[in-house]
């Protein structure tokens, strides 16, 4: 039988894709090599099934709108790089206090600043963290294939939906840029996930509600409910506040409603760790070269693994201790100059030798030289 | 959509409308100083809108940072107070999502020239049916008052203590350039003219801006010996000449005045009507 | 005394008032929690019906004179101005 789904797709279309499977129908963003064409797939099919894509001036404003849908009842995205990323911090920051679910994708390439706009690089890791200022708590996922692009992309969404915040993909150039022949997701094979929407009668509704596992019923504009977002912050009314009790209610909200229940949010990929003595800790394309070496290694006997982050923020603490409490040694190879490893050395026992291989001249980590750190590290 | 009949009085409108339209539970009075024009513009913004006949649950109020912010938080509206000069992207994202939501945005100065510039630009470029309500007092209230892009030349601001070097924008003129497609200024002296030119701006499909000149006596005014409130309003009233007026005075005459009313309409199409075009056209297309 | 006051000019035209206001409510409503004292519907009232109390808020003194011309409600920046008539 012919799988119709079967497609050579780009990697950046493939986050179109997975959008429009989780129910994205509206998508503002501004054109930045290497995420453009997420833009141009946008521009095409969304009016296809009835969405909406704008071109906005800046990414700044791009965010805004995607907001702005957002709380009007719309699922809505933007994709960009790290200039672009840079410029949405404050937007990005005004949706994680107002709780508005969307979702940024980060095609990472070469920093920083204008940097190497076609090279990879995975240099804003922390900053997919850390970009907005203040307290909150960040998701942020990573594919490292054009197939899990798509199903990390509709796991973006749903985590933005049932988590009633903003989810950063960290994409990067190699993922966007390149072709693979991949299986579509057939409509009902993958669970979407909508936000709980108000049920209460208008007058009763509050936006911020707090609520068991933190996270409030949400009211779309135009449909009775009234609402206030603000960037200030606020009581469960909505309404400005600037008593301490409150302030730090909302900020435990922020806080809690995610790491409360991260079990629903971490996602790895874990590779021949029964028996490792050695793991490998990596996200993104990196991954992938890092199989290749663990197959070679373990087939010529060396008893090493590979733990993948599919979700990098927040961090797995406990489950990352968990496979490597064996390990003595850890290798965490990265297309940067050292970012996850810094969460590492602070989950990880500290007698435990954690290495940082670092790959940051524009091109990828080759399994040789992954090869190469795993000889000298054992 | 409903159109404003031309009746020959404009029927009064009852001096409690004001009072249906706050929301529930927000603590009055507002957090503006004693005489803020802002408050005078909400009236009027509010008959406006009784007056159109709007439902609460179809208007959606977006506003940036600022004095003129806080104003969508006291109104029964949706309200989006946003980020720094960026109430007008927010509202894009609202108006092309909902396209039958009634977006308006309370904006500044400050908020909308200097740090929104760009988007304000953009809006009127592709005249969204958004109406901009842009409430000048030439100064930022909100941060102790600095100097705006529309401080005028040699004016005194907490950041031009020698009197402002720089050129001001006309933002009226600036929405035309960009491609505003309904442009009207107002002062906050003119209550009527004002409720006017706002019921107009609601009720046309497009960009619409109303640049409303008004009064702030706790920085502007103090800082340049204009006095108080009510020196300020008088003084607006003063200084404005009706575009019906202007053509009959001599550029000495119109010296130091500025314009009031409707300063250009037309009816190019709109953004959102546009993109519903391409969607019919393609809709279910593979 | 603000500016104003101070330069309000010596006449002032009497409005013709076709309401009276013997027999019933007072022309206006003032929310004195609401009001800010801010002089304005003081000092623009056509007919000078007000004069400020200690606190500089609004004291409708010369009832007979206000036209419901609705010029203090639409210039009260505080929505603390309403009409019994209108």
């Amino acid at each position: 039988m012919v799988d119709t789904q079967r497609t050579l797709l780009l990697g950046n279309l493939a986050a179109v894709e997975g959008a429009i499977y989780a129910g994205m129908r509206f998508y503002a963003g501004y054109p930045i090599t290497p995420s453009t064409e997420v833009a141009e797939g946008c521009s095409r099919e969304l009016p296809k099934i009835g969405g909406r894509f704008i071109q906005m001036e800046d990414e700044i404003s791009s965010i805004g709108a995607v907001v702005g849908a957002s709380v009007s009842g719309m699922k809505a995205m933007t994709a960009t790089s790290g200039p672009g990323f840079s410029l949405m911090q404050e937007n990005i920051g005004y949706a994680y206090i107002t709780e508005t679910p969307c979702v940024v994708i980060n095609v990472q390439r070469g920093g920083p600043s204008t940097g190497l706009p076609t090279k990879v690089s995975q240099s804003d890791t922390m900053q997919a963290r850390w970009g907005p200022h203040g307290d909150y708590t960040a998701i942020v996922v990573a594919p490292s294939t054009v197939g899990d692009t798509v199903t990390e992309t509709i796991r973006a969404f749903n985590l933005s939906e049932r988590f009633r915040t903003p989810v950063v993909i960290l994409m990067d150039e190699i993922i966007g840029h390149q072709r693979e022949l991949i299986s579509l997701p057939k409509p009902g094979e993958h669970q979407v996930i909508n936000r709980v929407k108000a049920t209460v009668p208008p007058e009763e509704f509050q936006p911020f509600r707090l609520t068991a596992n933190g996270v409030s019923p949400m009211a779309a504009y135009g449909e009775g409910y009234r609402t206030i977002s603000t960037g200030l912050t606020h009581d469960p009314m909505g309404f400005t506040t600037n008593e301490p009790k409150e302030i730090k209610v909302k900020l435990d909200k922020l806080r809690n409603k995610i790491m409360d229940f991260r079990s629903e949010i971490t996602k790895l990929r874990v590779e021949m760790m029964d028996d490792a003595e050695i793991a490998f800790v990596s996200y993104g394309s990196v991954s992938r070269a890092v199989l290749l070496a663990v197959a070679l290694a373990r087939s010529a006997g060396v008893k090493v693994g590979l733990v993948q982050l599919y979700t990098v923020w927040p961090f797995p603490d406990n489950k990352l201790r968990d496979y490597c409490q064996k390990c003595q040694k850890i290798i965490v190879p990265e297309l940067n100059m050292g970012q996850i490893v810094h969460e590492i050395r602070r989950v990880m026992p500290p007698d435990t030798e954690i290495h940082s291989l670092q790959r940051y001249d524009g091109e990828i980590l080759t399994p040789m030289q992954i090869l190469e750190k795993l000889e000298e590290v054992m | 959509m409903a159109t404003v009949e031309k009746t020959k009085s404009v029927e009064k409108q009852k001096s409690d409308v004001v009072l249906n339209y706050f929301r529930p539970r927000k603590k009055l009075p507002s957090v503006w100083c004693a005489g803020c024009g802002n408050g005078i513009v909400m009236s009027a913004l509010i008959r406006a809108i009784d007056k159109l006949g709007y439902s609460k649950d179809e208007v959606a109020m977006v506003s940036g940072i600022g004095c003129t912010s806080r104003m969508p938080i006291y109104l029964d509206f949706s309200a989006l107070h946003t980020t720094h000069g960026r109430a007008l992207a927010f509202a894009t994202g609202i108006k092309f999502a909902k396209p039958h939501m009634k977006v308006i945005v309370i904006t500044g100065d400050g908020d909308c020239l200097a740090i929104g510039g760009n988007h304000f630009i953009h809006a009127c470029r592709r005249n969204i049916d958004i109406t901009a309500i842009l409430i000048n007092n030439h100064i930022y209230g909100m941060t102790g008052g600095q100097g705006s892009p529309t401080t005028p030349s040699g004016s005194i601001s907490t950041t031009t203590p020698y009197g402002n070097v720089e050129k001001n924008f006309d933002p009226c003129k600036l929405a035309e350039a960009a491609g505003a497609s309904f442009v009207a200024r107002g002062t906050v002296y003119h209550t009527p003219q004002l409720e006017k030119a706002i019921t107009k701006a609601l009720d046309h499909n497009g960009f619409s801006l109303v640049e409303v000149i008004s009064n702030c006596h706790t920085y502007y005014g103090r800082l340049n010996r204009r006095g108080d409130a009510v020196s300020m309003l008088n003084a607006f009233k003063e200084n404005s000449v009706t575009t019906a007026k202007a053509k009959k005075l001599s550029p000495e005459e119109m010296e130091g005045k500025f314009l009031i009313g409707t300063l250009h309409e037309d009816d190019r199409t709109e953004f959102c009507d546009e993109y519903q075009k391409v969607v019919d056209a393609h809709m279910g297309e593979k | 005394m603000t500016e104003s006051q101070a330069a309000k000019p010596a006449t002032k035209k009497k409005g013709k008032s076709k309401y009276d206001y013997s027999n019933g409510p007072p022309p206006l409503e003032i929310n004195l929690t609401w009001c800010k004292a801010c002089n304005i519907c003081i000092a623009l009232c056509p007919t000078q019906v007000f004069e400020p109390d200690s606190d500089g808020k609004p004291v409708q003194v010369r009832v007979e004179d206000c036209t419901q011309c609705t010029i203090c409600w639409t210039h009260c920046p505080d929505f603390a101005i309403t009409s019994n008539y209108k």
